[in-house]
């Protein structure tokens, strides 16, 4: 019965079309129980719009690679119920993730985004190789608590879209580069965590940061950068007296 | 400068700043009852070691972080960058240093 | 318009402090030339004092107060989030921050009327 009911209702969808210069086209979309926002936009490419451009692999919220603006919000569209985002109205607004330049109609160039990824030293240094044993790492230690806190991140650039330091600064490394060097400076078993701390301290680091918090308000995982690039501050500090990181 | 030396002289005023604040806001609720008068000012400040100790700081914390945080803004805001920015910060800073400790002798030193 | 995903309290807090750090440093100089004024004679900061006590200069004054009072809460809660071990967004400071700004300003207000 709802099936049926749900099947006749329509959502009016409207979809960023073209590049940095175009237009929002609107389609009519069948609306479904438990339908989400890349199930609208699938839909709209099989059966409206063949030539639509988007991301996504997993559909179901590891990849990190879906993420869209959805009104006015960016969203991991796989995870992103239409019940939850689109008002008494039925209507939702699709576009690309903000802060990246944008390739066609919702596929934005990630490429900046990982590029800051790597000026933030966001790589794991080995001090081992595969015929060392294992490094014993306590699981209850503090270090290994903070980097536990932050490594879920899937890479969807999510925050990085939600930030106004970065849409301001076009220097700043943005929320995700310096969540995973904070991941790395608080992995003992990292090789060059000083290195980390430097890279995540240089100009357009850390300290660009405002404790805006819009990175934590719409991480679709949970995490809170906000609260490791205030480490990666307060380390700085340490680091700058000389008793930072071995 | 780098990020952390600045970002460290903005928090360390700041942390200067916070408790002179609360002092000089006390002072004002206190201060603006039934209107300000020059006697009522210099009365408490002239001579004072005290008050020009509390002045002489709050006006060096201030000259150090106001131009920090304006250079933030400035960065972020407009496409002004580099090291004509950072003279202007340090002249800013210089310029409010200056008029601070005009203002500073001005109310505490006795005529 | 604001984007609606700026529109948190943790944005708000920022555009308080960023507005009132601002302000309150365009008008540092100014403060300091008028209280300079009692270099030249007790009269001319007497001058100076009577002819501002008038209520556009009093709304100003209060302007100041409170826009002071909301830069040292918001400066207070930025330090408390980097300085202090929260994981969390601790948004009741942002409410208490306004309302410290909101008594102060009334009590100025009492005070001065």
């Amino acid at each position: 019965m709802t099936a049926a009911r749900d099947e006749r209702e329509r959502l009016s969808v409207e979809v960023w079309r073209g590049r940095d210069e175009g237009r929002f086209e609107t389609f009519a979309v069948p609306h479904r129980a438990n339908q989400t926002v890349l199930d609208v936009v699938t839909w709209i490419q099989r059966h409206a719009a063949p030539a639509l451009a988007y991301r996504f692999a997993c559909r179901v919220g590891v990849c990190g690679s879906c993420a869209m603006t959805v009104n006015g919000r960016p969203r991991w569209t796989c995870r992103t119920h239409v019940s939850k985002v689109a008002g008494a109205d039925r209507r939702l607004r699709i576009e690309p993730l903000r802060n990246l330049p944008r390739i066609k109609d919702l596929a934005v160039d990630l490429t900046p985004f990982f590029e800051k990824w790597q000026r933030a030293q966001g790589r794991f240094t080995p001090t081992r190789n595969r015929a060392d044993p294992l490094a014993p790492v306590s699981p209850e230690s503090p270090a290994r608590k903070a980097a536990d806190a932050g490594i879920e991140c899937i890479n969807c650039a999510v925050c990085h879209a939600a930030c106004d330091v970065v849409g301001w600064d076009p220097d700043y490394l943005g929320p995700a580069a310096l969540n995973r060097a904070w991941t790395l400076v608080n992995d003992e078993r990292d090789g060059d965590r000083r290195g980390v701390l430097q890279a995540a301290a240089a100009g357009g680091g850390c300290h660009s940061c405002h404790t805006h918090g819009s990175c934590v308000e719409h991480c679709p995982v949970g995490l809170n950068p906000t609260a490791g690039i205030a480490g990666l501050k307060r380390r700085s500090l340490l680091d700058l007296v000389g008793s930072g990181l071995p | 400068m780098s990020p952390a030396r600045l970002y460290l002289l903005q928090r360390a005023t700041a942390l200067i700043l916070a408790p002179l604040v609360l002092v000089h806001l006390g002072l004002i609720l206190i201060a603006v009852e039934g209107g300000l008068t020059a006697a009522e000012i210099l009365g408490r400040t002239r001579g004072s070691v005290g008050w020009a100790a509390f002045y002489g700081l709050f006006v060096l914390a201030a000259a150090i972080h106001a131009p920090i945080g304006l250079r933030n803004v400035i960065h972020e805001h407009t496409s002004w960058r580099g090291r004509s920015l950072g003279f202007a910060t340090i002249a800013l800073g210089l310029l409010l240093a200056g008029l601070g400790a005009r203002a500073v002798i001005a109310v505490v030193a006795v005529p | 318009m604001i984007r609606p995903s700026r529109n948190h309290p943790g944005f708000w807090a920022f555009v308080a402090h960023r507005v009132s750090g601002v302000a309150l440093a365009l008008f540092l100089p100014l403060h300091f030339l008028a209280l300079g004024l009692a270099l030249e004679s007790d009269a001319a900061l007497d001058r100076f004092l009577s002819a501002a006590d008038n209520p556009v200069f009093k709304i100003a004054e209060w302007g100041l107060v409170v826009l002071l009072t909301v830069h040292l809460c918001a400066g207070l809660r930025v330090m408390a989030l980097e300085f202090l071990p929260w994981r969390d967004s601790r948004k009741g400071l942002i409410g208490l921050g306004a309302v410290t700004a909101v008594a102060v300003g009334a009590i100025f207000l009492l005070r001065v009327g």
